[in-house]
């Protein structure tokens, strides 16, 4: 009933765009975009304000129907909105920019909902010990367990939210902007965090971010996004040296030197 | 990842045969199977010293807390189980995740306590809600004062636009809502008079109950569920975005940029739809009477303008800014309470309602004894 593990090669990507288009009106998002997600890798998607890298991500999940195009999920091709929910609710976990965590419930009631919904038969007790272990593995205390979200700090609610996405023991693993709103060394801590699941629990990582820190620190590949489609998908130092204004603009400032120097200092 | 070879394969748990308390781990330790495995690990009776893991085949993090217990129960070194390799990280993760216990259930109160914390609660939060209503009141006077002293504070355009929003917007439903109800005071009136042959009196019924009670009564209840829970959701939404600290901090006064406009607007527009109501309620009568009584229009009127004073027209227009007041406060006040999360918005504006609600009626029952105790 969980995870059918049909067998799939190393070499086929988790995730597989080809030709996505993206309108709003006379508003072009994506023409043409292609983007393969490899299995067992953190690939951070990166690109300007408004260039739709969430659009993207909406597209995959199945919370919006792109106007053209074509999305394979770990080999299945999301043709309508029934198989796209079927595979994300099942084998994928999302973490939204904010958390989105139900603020009517506890944190433990947030991260037992999936497993209530999708393992009805499970014993209390269990799923129980299962969210609170989530939660423990998400980095948060036990005593985090009664309070409701708004008692929670913002890094506190994306442990809650990481918890809750890892319930279900996805292979795929959505991150939208993971590190916005937190401190430095909160989005550190993050990152790290981040980087020992994925390592532990094998998971597939795609990610948004704008942080320089994320990407120097625990992504595998990048893919920019920039002119309606992705640029270039490529480890980091590949991506730096391409010729393009953004890309330029966007690990040649000064911001990006810093991150550069400290992840440099960080391994040596 | 070895996830990629496995077969559909059930994960077990096995005692070794002839062995002394050695078990076995074997197959898939996902969370398919983790409902059978866990039954499997808590029943468990026999002394268990030992535990070989290298059987596994998958584990996931729900497999591993269960390994977890296991080891803990052995009481051997992880590092003995046999686990493979790949999933070694895994469990390493799982487990020291798992080294602080987590604490106790909080002891759950008895039926009782219960139910008398409950009515206990009730009691401090309505009389905490009534003091801070007083207080409010008294704040939002000071503001109006203050305003009326210096009037270019007054925030026009904000002010008009709710008049607009309460007002305007309001009055088609109003005028329906009053006409039918006329129509049926009439329709009653008509039925019980017609017996004693005083079909007339229906006018007298209908214009009475009109001027006196109903026409801002209507308006009132109406606005109640309309405006105060309005004037709330949208204070409590800028709330929970931070607009009203925004306004603090720009030095500007919340009471004086929120409230006051909404305030002013329903003491202009309420007593104006208020005879409106007035108005569609005799309309409503007028129609009924006409239709299925012998009594033509000219006689209406006639018998409305012997029988309806200046004296019952002010019994109910006196009552129309003490609703207004009592509704714009109630809905920003309830607002203003707002905490943040959108399940907080939605139970203040219920309460926003169901007081303001509560105290137009009452208001409205006593206004009606006072004044029939004094005669007029």
């Amino acid at each position: 009933m969980v995870t059918a593990c049909e067998p799939e090669s190393d070499a086929a990507p988790v995730i597989q765009v080809r030709g996505l288009d993206n309108r709003f009106g006379a508003d072009v998002v994506h023409e043409g975009l292609d983007l393969d997600v490899p299995r067992g890798e953190i690939l951070a998607v990166v690109g300007g304000s408004g260039t739709g890298k969430s659009v993207l991500m909406r597209s995959i999940l199945g919370l919006q129907r792109p106007t053209a195009g074509r999305i394979e999920v770990f080999g299945q091709h999301l043709e309508n909105a029934d198989v796209t929910q079927q595979i994300m609710a099942r084998r994928a976990g999302v973490l939204f920019q904010d958390g989105a965590l139900f603020s009517s419930l506890t944190v433990l009631e947030n991260v037992e909902l999936p497993l209530k919904t999708h393992l009805p038969s499970l014993p209390t007790q269990l799923r129980r010990d299962l969210a609170r272990s989530k939660i423990q593995l998400s980095g948060l205390s036990a005593s985090a367990s009664p309070k409701m979200p708004s008692e929670l700090s913002g890094g506190m609610r994306k442990r809650v939210a990481l918890a809750r996405a890892l319930a279900l023991e996805p292979e795929l693993l959505f991150l939208d902007e993971p590190t916005a709103g937190l401190d430095p060394i909160g989005a550190a801590d993050f990152d790290r965090l981040l980087r020992t699941l994925q390592r532990a629990l094998g998971l597939t990582v795609f990610l948004i971010t704008h942080d320089l820190d994320t990407l120097y620190a625990i992504c595998d590949k990048v893919a920019v996004i920039a002119d309606r489609k992705i640029l270039a998908t490529a480890p980091l130092d590949k991506i730096e040296q391409l010729d393009h204004e953004w890309i330029r603009n966007y690990f040649h400032g000064p911001r990006a030197r810093a991150a550069r120097e400290q992840d440099g200092t960080a391994a040596g | 990842m070895s996830a990629r070879e496995a077969v559909k394969n059930d994960g077990e748990l096995v005692r070794e045969p002839g062995s002394d308390g050695v078990l076995s781990a074997r197959g898939d330790w996902t969370l398919a199977n983790v409902e059978r495995l866990s039954e499997q690990v808590d029943s468990l009776s026999a002394p268990a010293t030992q535990l070989d893991a290298s059987g596994i085949s998958r584990l996931d993090a729900s497999g591993a807390l269960l390994l977890e217990r296991l080891i803990c129960r052995t009481g051997q070194n992880p590092a003995e189980s046999g686990l493979s390799g790949q999933w070694r990280t895994l469990f390493e993760a799982v487990d020291s995740a798992c080294d602080d216990e987590h604490e106790p259930e909080p002891a759950r109160e008895s039926q009782l306590q219960q139910i008398l914390a409950r009515i206990g609660r009730a009691t401090v939060e309505a009389g905490q809600s009534t003091r801070e209503l007083m207080n409010f009141l008294g704040i939002t006077v000071h503001r109006f004062a203050r305003t009326v002293a210096q009037p270019w504070r007054l925030r026009l355009t904000s002010t008009v636009y709710h008049m607009e929003q309460t007002g305007l917007d309001a009055a088609p439903l109003l005028i329906l809502l009053a006409g039918l109800v006329g129509a049926v005071v009439a329709f009653l009136g008509a039925t019980v008079l017609r017996d004693f042959g005083a079909e007339l009196f229906v006018i007298d019924l209908v214009s009475f109950a009109f001027v006196r009670e109903f026409g801002v009564l209507l308006t009132a209840v109406l606005l109640a569920g309309r405006t105060a829970s309005a004037f709330c959701a949208q204070i409590g939404m800028m709330k929970s975005r931070e607009e009203l600290d925004a306004i603090r901090t720009l030095g500007l006064d919340e009471i004086e940029v929120l409230v006051l406009p909404r305030l002013i607007a329903l003491l202009v527009t309420l007593p104006l739809l208020a005879f409106i109501a007035t108005i569609a309620g005799l309309a409503g009568g007028l129609i009924v009477s006409v239709l299925t009584l012998d009594i033509n229009l000219t006689l209406f009127i006639d018998r409305v303008e012997q029988t309806v004073t200046l004296k019952h027209y002010l019994v109910g227009m006196i009552k129309a800014p003490i609703f207004a007041v009592v509704i714009a406060l109630i809905g920003c006040l309830e607002g203003l309470r707002v905490s943040g999360t959108a399940q907080s918005v939605g139970e203040h504006t219920t309460t926003a309602v169901v007081r303001s609600l509560t105290m137009v009626i009452v208001i409205d029952a006593l206004a009606a004894i006072y004044f029939m105790e004094i005669g007029w």
